[in-house]
């Protein structure tokens, strides 16, 4: 039994200590942001937050997390009220099959939570470990580039899921 | 008034010992000249210089990554500061569109620029001192037939009084010896063209030779282990810390391609130099390998009996050691077994598959900066090409995680204690108060038949 403390809650999961913390996610907990891509850490699908950094979930076994912070996708915002990141990533609808947004927003939020007045040219260093199959790059960078926007003034308003 | 013949006496001996320094420390400046026509080069020159290039890693510090090729302003940590690196294209105005030919050979030779500066020592010439005047002729027409960049490096960040250059001159006194490689007439034509390529434009010693406080290489200790942007360069000589010894063979194989089944693949700033050695002849590689396993000299028999051991060892399924969770080692068995033995011990040959640690230099060195760096950062994979990786677990794994990790690689994959100072070293690498360069690895060109490279 360990217990993991992710978004905020902790949880007690039943799982094998070497078990990647990607599959505890998806198949314990039921948050199913993070995605599966190469199992390698060559892809960055399955980047989470771990103490504010961004790490591959697919390849960190749950037994160095005991007692660590561990954020996702859906610690960010809800459907209802996303976050600063969510909604940047939805106004300039980034996402075209999607698969790798939900580890762009990761990695862009980590970045931005260290270094809020992040230039363009940190976003795309920081970014590189990410890969997007479909061409997207230049809206991730300008949600991104939004997010930073958003997430510094205060009053951040929600927009409406569409 | 004797003690004031001595004061005029000793006033006397400082104004010609100043004036003797200022004689050796001043360098006239060599006349610009107009920029050369690239086309005045003859073809076959530049391409000897090409290659003499790669031997020199010339762009290694003479080019920031994804900067222009030889453009300069590379960062190169040192101990005593940050030197950005010149700009080496035929650029007139900020590279070295007006240096002559003079001028090149005087740099190469006594560490010289143009105008007269001394240069840092960060520049080898203490081992450029050996190339020959054919070969800086060919250097020469390679570097000046570049695209020329206008592009000037940052000014250095040294501190007082590192930044005057006249000191360099003393540094120069006591430590560098100027003139061309000498022969060794005992020694074969292929050792010494190795020689001649490692000590010389290859400078082997500027990370694999121990430096003292002046930051010179120590004499008596050639090639015996050293340090450079963060890395500890293993020994080249009978203390190479290799699990199975190194031979001539396995030295070829692992410059010319940048891995070798019994030792891995290149990484830190090694993975540039054999991503350049692969553009050599193989017959100058040769000549490399078989000075390198000159100077390793042949094994013990009880080193030679180690590696059979550790041959044996790998042919073995391996048995995990029970983790423990009140033992440093005991602990790191689990991570081992859980973060790295899927790739370390899995069934996929190298280069792409990670090395069995029973043949891994870096858990067999005396200190652990390597180990340390492999696991923070990983190997960055090679631009566009296939190539050895390994992702970094620097933001996933603690302190103590690691110390226990490494612990236990020691224990097991070594047969030695714990290296002391883990968490401290991996606390100062993380801050990036001890600087290291992460560099992405040497491209694979062709990999081992049995995992879906293509052939020819």
């Amino acid at each position: 039994m360990m217990r993991l403390n992710v978004n905020g809650a902790v949880h007690e999961v039943e799982a094998d200590p070497s078990t990647p913390l990607l599959y505890v996610l998806r198949n314990d907990l039921k948050l199913n942001a993070a995605k599966f891509g190469c199992g390698m850490g060559q892809c960055g699908a399955c980047t989470v937050m771990v103490d504010g950094k961004a790490v591959f979930s697919c390849l960190t076994p749950i037994m160095l997390l005991e007692g660590r912070r561990i954020k996702t996708v859906e610690g960010l915002g809800t459907i209802d009220n996303p976050g600063p990141m969510q909604q940047a990533f939805i106004a300039e609808q980034s996402a075209q099959c999607g698969y790798c947004i939900a580890g762009m927003m990761m990695r862009a939020q980590a970045l931005l939570e260290s270094k809020p007045d992040a230039t363009d040219a940190d976003i795309r260093t920081a970014l590189e470990p990410n890969l997007c199959r479909c061409g997207t790059h230049m809206r991730i960078l300008k949600s991104v580039q939004r997010a930073r926007e958003l997430m510094k003034s205060a009053s951040a308003t929600p927009v409406s899921a569409g | 008034m004797r003690l004031k013949h001595f004061l005029f006496g000793l006033l006397g001996v400082v104004i010609v010992a100043c004036a003797g320094f200022f004689a050796i420390a001043w360098k006239s400046a060599i006349a610009p000249i107009r920029p050369l026509d690239r086309t005045s080069f003859d073809q076959a020159l530049i391409h000897k210089g090409a290659m003499l290039a790669a031997v020199g890693n010339c762009t290694a510090c003479h080019t920031q990554p994804g900067g222009r090729s030889f453009a300069g302003s590379f960062a190169l940590p040192t101990p005593f500061g940050t030197i950005y690196s010149s700009n080496i294209t035929p650029d007139p105005e900020t590279g070295i569109g007006t240096w002559s030919e003079a001028a090149f050979n005087r740099a190469m030779r006594e560490g010289v620029s143009r105008d007269g500066k001394h240069l840092y020592p960060a520049f080898p010439f203490d081992h450029f001192t050996l190339v020959s005047d054919e070969d800086n002729k060919a250097l020469y027409a390679f570097l000046m037939t570049r695209p020329p960049v206008k592009q000037s490096p940052p000014a250095n960040e040294l501190p007082f009084p590192l930044n005057i250059r006249l000191v360099l001159a003393g540094w120069k006194l006591l430590f560098f010896n100027e003139g061309p490689f000498q022969k060794v007439a005992s020694e074969s034509e292929e050792w010494n063209r190795g020689a001649y390529l490692v000590n010389g434009l290859g400078h082997c010693g500027a990370c694999h030779t121990p430096r003292n406080m002046f930051g010179a290489e120590r004499a008596g200790m050639h090639l015996a282990g050293g340090q450079a942007e963060g890395w500890s360069a293993p020994a080249l000589n009978p203390s190479s810390p290799a699990p199975i010894p190194w031979t001539q063979d396995s030295l070829f194989a692992y410059l010319r391609q940048g891995w070798h089944a019994d030792h891995g693949v290149t990484n830190g700033p090694m993975g540039e130099v054999t991503g350049n050695l692969g553009l050599l002849p193989d017959s100058d590689v040769k000549t490399i390998a078989t000075y390198v396993a000159a100077l390793m000299g042949t094994p013990s028999p009880e080193r030679q009996q180690r590696g059979e051991q550790i041959r044996k060892k790998i042919g073995e399924d391996f048995v995990l050691a029970s983790a423990r969770t009140d033992t440093p080692a005991g602990r790191g068995a689990a991570i081992y077994q859980a973060a790295c033995a899927t790739c370390h011990d899995g069934s996929r040959p190298l280069p792409f598959g990670g090395i069995n640690f029973h043949l891994s230099s870096t858990i067999n060195a005396p200190d652990a900066q390597n180990a340390i760096n492999m696991v923070l950062f990983g190997l960055p994979a090679a631009s566009g090409r296939q190539s050895a990786i390994m992702p970094g677990f620097a933001a996933a794994m603690t302190d103590e995680q690691l110390t226990d990790l490494l612990a236990y690689l020691r224990e097991t994959f070594a047969g030695q204690p714990a290296w002391p100072d883990v968490a401290a070293r991996a606390a100062d690498t993380r801050s990036g108060k001890f600087q290291v360069s992460v560099r992405p690895s040497d491209g694979i060109e062709r990999g081992p038949d049995d995992i879906g490279a293509q052939d020819q």
